[in-house]
């Protein structure tokens, strides 16, 4: 019997030549990383454990992304623990401030994580890194630790499953719709424990960026790891980034699978996930006089430039509606450059959007956009649960940067062509 | 064998109720207590006892990795989840921090407040009307709520290599 691709990877830092779904083994991992809300609790266990180094200072990557700009007393005490752990242990891979971007964007974009690499983080959208033929997971502050120091961690070898694409895809659409119809269609726990595999015509001709946006949703449908097959768009991303030697995985023809579905993308429209679940998903036209507060574009989600450039084509000329505030949060520094030369900030100012610079912040009611009892957003993150942005008694509506701009115009949730 | 009241939730409890984001900048269990599950049951953290035990639906501890979750809950003196499934990430950190996570569907066998026994080592519930046998814990998972979790394990590698 051959093997996945995650079983590939999972025995190769096993030191071993064949593993399958279910047993457990011990891994090398390649990069540990943690941000400032999850740092400062591994830190403690650091400590308690009596460590006195990490495995590789090169390895382990710390990013101040998530209530940064400090947005409190609190949260500045915390950046300033792991600023002073980072120097003491000669952390390379430190980002904050001017250097800093969101962790799921920013490590690919830095050439930190390639294929091949198993890389834990202690944050549930790590499994991002899927896109790039990586086995990449989230894991607790805890877990981080053990990986911190000993270089290495247990797993239990998932089961997968295979969503095949085929077909052409419709204008608009992007990989945030793929993902959200796959949890619609599978649920909140679908794929719990598994990997989800994602192959197929349709995916050769999936930008990065949407690749990256489906993989860091996987775990909302319970998911373990998303993995894409590496190809020549994927090897062009790497190419120049990559500051280490990769290896390319594929799975074999026999390889098994708890189950293989064919999605025929060509059907594919537009999607919105209805608070307060992610698999809540309907069609953009089937989501009427939903009035809205707050727009949301940015994350590691959907904070990369090709959201960025959906939102310009739809706001240029356009005004966002009155009382709608519209926060378009460009993921890194890299992105918020290249935004800016391509006069998208322009586009956005001119419609009356804020821009902020590079925070998870709103996405997990943190700072720089929450909301109040009562309201509502369309936002390109992940998470639409109760409270997730702010007040128990407001709604998240999911959505890519498509719907999400041409509804910051609108004041309502729309399609493009509503306000195009 | 552990002994308590249940407090019943239904299903994809995520991490966001059992401790919402905003209190995130904190590491301190007690302030985590204080506002554990404070989104749906803004009295819990002030009504629960020590002992206490926690019954829900599937998917708990769905959502974020913040092991602030487990921390909450054991700061509250929860010894134990029973759920019909638990989130990947959220069953690791428990066991990490020594929270007992039994699998079992016993929502619709019990009533809120009343108080049932439950055996970690066997996995086996005695309710009122039942009794029921949960999936047994893993021996590797038995043996980090006996070391107090996974930093202790480590500690205790950490000391051996020296």
């Amino acid at each position: 019997m051959g093997m996945t691709v995650t079983e590939k990877i999972l025995a190769c830092h096993a030191g071993r030549d064949h593993v399958e779904a279910g047993e457990i083994i011990e891994a090398r991992i390649d990069i540990a990383l943690a941000n400032d809300i999850t740092a400062p609790l591994s830190l403690e266990e650091f400590e308690k454990a009596g460590a006195k180094s990490v495995f590789d200072p090169e390895r382990v990557v710390l990013v101040l992304d998530h209530f940064t700009p400090n947005k409190d007393i609190q949260s500045a005490e915390n950046c300033k623990i792991i600023r002073e752990f980072s120097e003491k242990h000669g952390i390379t891979n430190f980002y904050e401030g001017g250097a800093c971007g969101i962790e799921h964007a920013l490590l690919p974009e830095q050439g930190l994580v390639g294929p091949g690499d198993v890389v834990v983080g202690a944050d549930s959208h790590t499994c991002t890194y899927g896109a790039l033929g990586a086995f990449s997971t989230g894991v607790g502050s805890t877990d981080l630790t053990y990986a911190m120091v000993t270089g290495s961690l247990w797993f239990k070898v998932p089961e997968s499953v295979k969503f095949v694409c085929k077909g052409k895809w419709q204008p608009w659409v992007t990989g945030k719709d793929l993902i959200l119809s796959i949890i619609g269609m599978i649920g909140v726990e679908g794929a719990r424990y598994q990997a989800m595999e994602f192959d197929g015509e349709a995916i050769e001709d999936l930008s990065m960026d949407s690749r990256f946006s489906a993989a860091n949703m996987v775990i909302e449908a319970g998911a373990k790891n998303g993995i894409f097959r590496v190809d020549r768009k994927a090897l062009e991303y790497i190419k120049g980034r990559a500051g280490r030697e990769y290896k390319v995985f594929e799975s074999d023809p026999d390889a098994p699978y708890r189950k293989v579905t064919e999605i025929n993308v060509s059907d594919l429209g537009l999607q919105v996930a209805l608070p307060f679940l992610p698999s809540n998903v309907k069609n953009v036209e089937e989501v009427r006089d939903i009035g809205i507060d707050q727009v949301i574009i940015g994350s590691c989600t959907n904070g990369r430039l090709e959201d960025l450039e959906i939102a310009a084509k739809i706001l240029r000329g356009k005004k966002v509606a009155k009382h709608v505030r519209c926060i378009v949060i460009p993921a890194t520094p890299g992105i918020y450059h290249t935004a800016l030369n391509r006069g998208y900030f322009d586009t956005y100012l001119d419609a009356g959007c804020i821009i902020s610079p590079p925070t998870c912040g709103p996405c997990l009611g943190g700072h720089m956009g929450v909301l109040a009892r009562g309201e509502r957003a369309v936002s390109t993150t992940n998470r639409n649960f109760v409270g997730r942005m702010g007040h128990p008694e407001s709604e998240v509506y999911l959505a890519g940067a498509a719907v999400a701009a041409a509804s910051a115009v609108k004041g309502e949730i729309a399609h493009p062509r509503e306000v195009a | 064998m552990l002994s308590g009241r249940v407090w019943k939730f239904g299903d994809n409890i995520d991490t966001d109720i059992i401790i919402p984001a905003r209190y995130l900048a904190y590491t301190d269990p007690l302030v985590l207590g204080q506002h554990c599950m404070e989104p749906l049951a803004p009295d819990f953290a002030r009504s629960v006892r020590r002992g206490d035990i926690i019954v829900a639906g599937s998917n708990f501890g769905c959502g974020s990795s913040r092991e602030h979750a487990p921390i909450a809950i054991l700061s509250l003196g929860i010894p134990v989840v029973i759920a019909k499934s638990f989130a990947r990430i959220f069953y690791r950190n428990a066991f990490n921090q020594a929270l007992g996570l039994l699998e079992a569907d016993i929502c619709d066998a019990v009533s809120a407040g009343e108080t049932i026994e439950v055996d970690l080592a066997t996995g086996l519930i005695k309710t009122a009307r039942a009794e029921v046998q949960a999936l047994p814990i893993p021996p590797f998972m038995l043996e980090l709520i006996s070391e107090g979790g996974l930093i202790n394990h480590l500690r205790r590698q950490l000391e051996e290599r020296k």
